[in-house]
């Protein structure tokens, strides 16, 4: 599971988004967490399910709300060599969106590989 | 006279049963705001937008539309859901005797 890395242990962290932005604080939180764990070097995973992928949705303006539109900064994880970012089909489904509909390239998975995902995890956060 | 109540909801209606609740309870002559996380339900092609549009029938139903455009749903709004802007959101309030907030 951990691989040696020149620093010591670099351990598998999965981030697990399940909100939708600017409803609650907790998007732009777990944005936060994972570019402090990626400057870490860990091994970075973000997986998206449920409200979560709405995080992910093209097109946000937030001009008239007059938060921070934090969907930019899923553009700029790649930088930081976090690329493996999950999205659970199901979600996408329901809420009538696809891959194309997202800010970034995605793997679309299913719910039993998302479960494999998890599994494979030293640590796991969830917002 | 009837007495109209202006319903808002704010929670997404895939995270929990806010606005169906809310639907169950709206009478004749009231109307239904999306605010925050309750726009989602105004998107086309969703697991819930049948039963959105069942409720349009009978019932009027805003999205404000600074929550639509922040969450990028502004091109999925479905036919029937009005968008109305803040000054909209105080118009209904004042076109309706009261104001129940679902949360």
């Amino acid at each position: 599971m951990s691989e040696e890395h020149a620093g010591g242990t670099a351990k598998k962290f999965l981030y697990v988004n399940r909100k939708a932005p600017y409803g609650t604080i907790y998007g732009l939180e777990s944005l936060e967490v994972v570019l402090i764990g990626a400057a870490f070097e860990q091994d970075v995973s973000l997986a998206f399910l449920g409200d979560g992928v709405y995080q992910l949705a093209k097109g946000q303006d937030t001009k008239g709300l007059e938060v921070k539109n934090f969907s930019p900064t899923f553009g700029a994880l790649e930088d930081y060599d976090v690329t493996k970012l999950y999205v659970e089909e199901e979600a996408l489904q329901a809420r009538g969106l696809s891959a194309a509909d997202l800010v970034v390239p995605v793997e679309v998975v299913d719910t039993r590989r998302m479960a494999e995902i998890m599994e494979d995890q030293d640590v796991i956060l969830s917002f | 006279m009837m007495k109209t109540m202006l319903h808002t909801v704010n929670k997404s209606p895939f995270d929990n049963g806010t606005l169906q609740t809310c639907l169950k309870f709206v009478r004749q002559g009231s109307a239904v705001l999306l605010i925050e996380d309750g726009v989602y339900a105004a998107a086309r092609d969703t697991a819930v937008s049948k039963q959105v549009q069942e409720a349009l029938k009978s019932t009027p139903i805003y999205a404000l539309r600074p929550d639509v455009e922040a969450r990028g749903m502004q091109n999925r709004v479905m036919d029937g859901v009005r968008l109305v802007d803040y000054e909209g959101f105080v118009d209904l309030v004042t076109q309706h005797n009261a104001v129940q907030s679902w949360l």
